[in-house]
């Protein structure tokens, strides 16, 4: 969900929308957590939801349009969200639920054409070039999509219809809820024109304030300011592209993108801590995720990244790259805690930890250099055991034992992770 | 101190015990070489020491006044070096060490003799071994050792006397290589397990190895546990023992064997060589023994391939393996044999590796390399 929320422009000429030449397409999936939590929970449907950690430090991840209504925006923390909108609904996040439904979308778009660039789980652009003998104009094409998605998976997305990428993510948001918006190619420069700077992709509250300090409040200030002086406010590089999008000059092409780089997990605590015992056991699981989703995606990595943020928020990042890559959970962990042993903290006060693994080759084609004192049953046997388990009695049913909770010791856990 | 030296020999001589001296060392006097001059035997000795490893060599020079100085090591080894060929006067004079060679002067800062450490203690000697045969073997063991810093015990070359049986052996956990030899013990019944840093060890056996026979000092004979020191003509060093428990290794030895193939080093090596140069970082180069031949490939379909066949003697049922291509090469490398000997029994166990003379000779099993195979995980 976006942060800036603009209306839709009037339609600058009359009669239906020209579509041709608008052939990239944006689809984004309207309040994609909160309307696929929304599956499972049929009767909160109508009513403020609002999905995020509930903890102090929790902060929103999604909200219904029922409780946008009020204010409520993602990323906004949680307690000020229930201030705005105390009668929401707080759902815990289901990611493995949003993955899920994310994978059919994407399965849809890549049913259309090949040039899919997915950017998230519920958002990605398309270019329809190629699909419009088989399946229709741009336009036809994008309701399709939408029925589609609509029938198959019960949640809805808006999609932006225009002859560039920035357009037509313009266009997705003005679209939205479950709309679809198309910006002709001659109107693309008068719809532009209309709106203020911060519409621009690129231009956040930084450069929108040194663009207020030049005097220039909507595209069409920008369009017509000599680009020498936008690249002595904003730098060279910005100057140029800022003025290059504001006369609708946006030569990026969809790029389809490769397989996933990388995997990682990162925990944000309720409060800071600075127990060195507690942030190791925060490693360990966090190492536990991240291998076992390597291990589902059938993935091995080899280059074991540590992410640090302390209570003032400075973050760092240390890595280290393993000799073969690995899907082992015990493996990832020893990288992360030499790591976090090898920053020599004492006692600092820790936000958030992170542990990631890069440099990703798929565990079937890789190489494995074999030890010659290794077990015949190893580690990654043990992996596989507690995956299987898990497919059968659910996440966490085999876990480390400095993982357990007291209340572990006597029942199941059925918690969901975040 | 006043004396004259020919120029090779303190090259030589600087250049040797200078040659481990740290570049930013923890304390200044541990960059300096000591350089003491004795009048009634006509010996100039020099010695260098890091708290690990001590070199100490002594070399015939016109003594005129006998002393003692501590100067820049690698200062004195760039200057000895490049000076014509032509005898050498150093002498003291102040807080300078003089070094006049021809019209060359160069003055020298003395550093303060009394800050440096004392040198271990000249070791005893425990027995002698010829000088060829040990430097070869210490190549041949040393290529096995971990250069990394995960276990720093495997950065060692373990060496194990009972009697006259002397074995090396050294493991990164990937390979292994041994080498059994006899030795000269001063006593029977000398027994000793050590463990010496690899890197120290072969480069203290190929300076020493040029000599007939390099004594070796063991145990306390060599100024104290946790040192070991070796002596060849006027050369002497000690170093520093490698501190914990060497993994118990002797189980890795396959105790059966069902493939056997005898190849000619050198074409396999060459061959090895070539098809490798398409396997990418960390992929391995795939070996295929059947029909009296080994068939080699690397590279996948993706990617470039490469392939060869040599000619082997093979016996047993066919097998395919993969190795890392460098550390098949280091084993070939080392074997030291006209031709190698491959030992397989199944391709997710070890090879074993070693050499013989004759095609339908028998194996020398006075060196063995044990190598892992590469597998593919899904």
């Amino acid at each position: 969900m976006s942060r800036r929320q603009y209306s839709a422009p009037a339609q600058v000429s009359s009669g239906p929308p020209d579509d041709t030449g608008c052939t990239i397409l944006h689809v984004d999936m309207d309040a994609f957590y909160a309307s696929v939590s929304l599956l499972d929970h049929p009767d909160l449907v109508g009513t403020p939801v609002i999905v995020g950690g509930s903890g102090t430090r929790g902060v929103v991840l999604s909200a219904t349009y029922e409780a946008r209504a009020s204010g409520v925006t993602s990323a906004m923390p949680m307690s000020r969200a229930l201030r705005l909108c105390p009668t929401a609904t707080v759902l815990p996040p289901e990611h493995e639920r949003y993955a899920e439904v994310s994978r059919a979308v994407q399965a849809t778009f890549a049913s259309i054409t090949p040039l899919v660039e997915p950017l998230s789980l519920d958002e990605a652009f398309l270019d329809v070039s190629g699909a419009r003998r088989l399946l229709g104009s741009p336009i036809e094409i994008g309701e399709l999509i939408r029925a589609r998605i609509v029938d198959e998976q019960g949640v809805t997305c808006s999609v932006g219809v225009a002859p560039s990428k920035f357009v037509a993510k313009l266009a997705s948001g003005l679209a939205k809820p479950d709309g679809l918006l198309v910006v002709p190619s001659a109107d693309v420069v008068p719809f532009l024109h209309q709106l203020p700077v911060g519409a621009l992709w690129g231009v956040g509250d930084r450069t929108e304030e040194a663009l207020r300090r030049l005097g220039l409040r909507t595209v069409a200030d920008i369009a017509h300011t000599p680009v020498a002086t936008l690249r002595r406010a904003l730098g060279e590089a910005a100057g140029g592209h800022l003025h290059d999008l504001s006369w609708g000059r946006d030569p990026r092409r969809v790029e389809p993108v490769r397989e996933e780089k990388s995997v990682g997990a990162d925990e944000t605590f309720p409060y800071d801590v600075d127990d060195p015992d507690y942030i190791r056991r925060e490693l360990l699981r966090l190492s536990d995720k991240v291998a076992s989703r390597m291990r589902a995606a059938g993935l091995s990595g080899r280059t074991v990244t540590l992410k640090v943020r302390f209570a003032d928020f400075t973050t760092i990042t240390r890595s280290r790259t393993l000799k073969d890559p690995t899907d082992v959970s015990r493996e990832i962990f020893g990288s992360a805690l030499a790591l976090y042993d090898a920053l020599g903290l004492q006692r600092a006060r820790i936000r958030l930890v992170g542990v990631r693994l890069s440099s990703v080759v798929e565990t079937a084609s890789a190489p494995v250099q074999g030890l010659l004192d290794e077990p015949d049953h190893g580690w990654r046997d043990a992996d596989r055991a507690v995956d299987r388990a898990a497919a059968r009695f659910g996440r966490g049913s085999v876990t480390p034992a400095t993982l357990l909770t007291s209340e572990d010791a006597h029942f199941p856990r059925h918690s969901h992770t975040t | 101190m006043k004396f004259r030296v020919e120029r090779d020999t303190l090259a030589d001589a600087v250049t040797w015990v200078a040659r481990g001296l740290p570049a930013r060392p923890p304390v200044p006097v541990l960059a300096g070489v000591l350089l003491s001059a004795d009048a009634e035997a006509g010996t100039i000795t020099l010695s260098a020491f890091d708290y690990e490893v001590s070199a100490r060599i002594s070399v015939p020079a016109d003594v005129e006044e006998g002393g003692t100085v501590l100067v820049l090591g690698r200062l004195l080894a760039d200057i000895s070096r490049n000076l014509p060929n032509k005898p050498i006067d150093v002498a003291v004079s102040g807080n300078k060490v003089e070094v006049a060679c021809g019209s060359s002067r160069f003055s020298l800062l003395q550093m303060p003799v009394g800050d440096y450490p004392s040198l271990p203690v000249a070791p005893e000697t425990s027995g002698s071994i010829d000088g060829h045969t040990f430097t070869q073997a210490v190549a041949q063991v040393s290529v096995a050792a971990d250069r990394g810093d995960t276990l720093p015990i495997l950065t060692g070359v373990r060496l194990e006397i009972d009697g006259d049986r002397m074995t090396l052996l050294a493991t990164d956990r990937y390979r292994l290589a041994m080498r059994e030899l006899s030795w000269r013990p001063a006593s029977s019944d000398v027994s000793y397990v050590g463990l010496i840093p690899a890197r120290t060890l072969s480069e203290t056996a190929r300076a020493l190895g040029a000599s007939a026979s390099v004594d070796l000092a063991l145990g306390s004979t060599a100024g104290g546990d946790g040192l070991i020191g070796f002596e060849a003509g006027s050369r002497r060093t000690t170093s520093r023992l490698l501190d914990g428990e060497y993994p118990k290794v002797t189980s890795i030895f396959p105790t059966s064997t069902d493939t056997e193939a005898v190849i000619r080093t050198a074409d396999l090596v060459e061959a090895v060589k070539r098809v490798s140069l398409v396997a990418e970082r960390n992929t391995p180069v795939r070996l295929r023994f059947a029909e009296g031949q080994v068939a080699i490939e690397a590279g996948t379909g993706e990617d470039a391939q490469a392939s060869e066949a040599v000619g082997a003697e093979i016996t047993g049922p066919d097998i395919e393996i993969a190795f890392n291509p460098h550390f098949l090469l280091d084993g070939l490398g080392a074997v030291g044999t006209t031709f190698s000997r491959l030992a397989f029994t199944q391709s997710s166990r070890p090879a074993v590796l070693s050499g013989q003379e004759e095609e339908d000779g028998e194996p020398d099993t006075s060196y063995r390399y044990v190598l892992m195979p590469v597998r593919f995980a899904g």
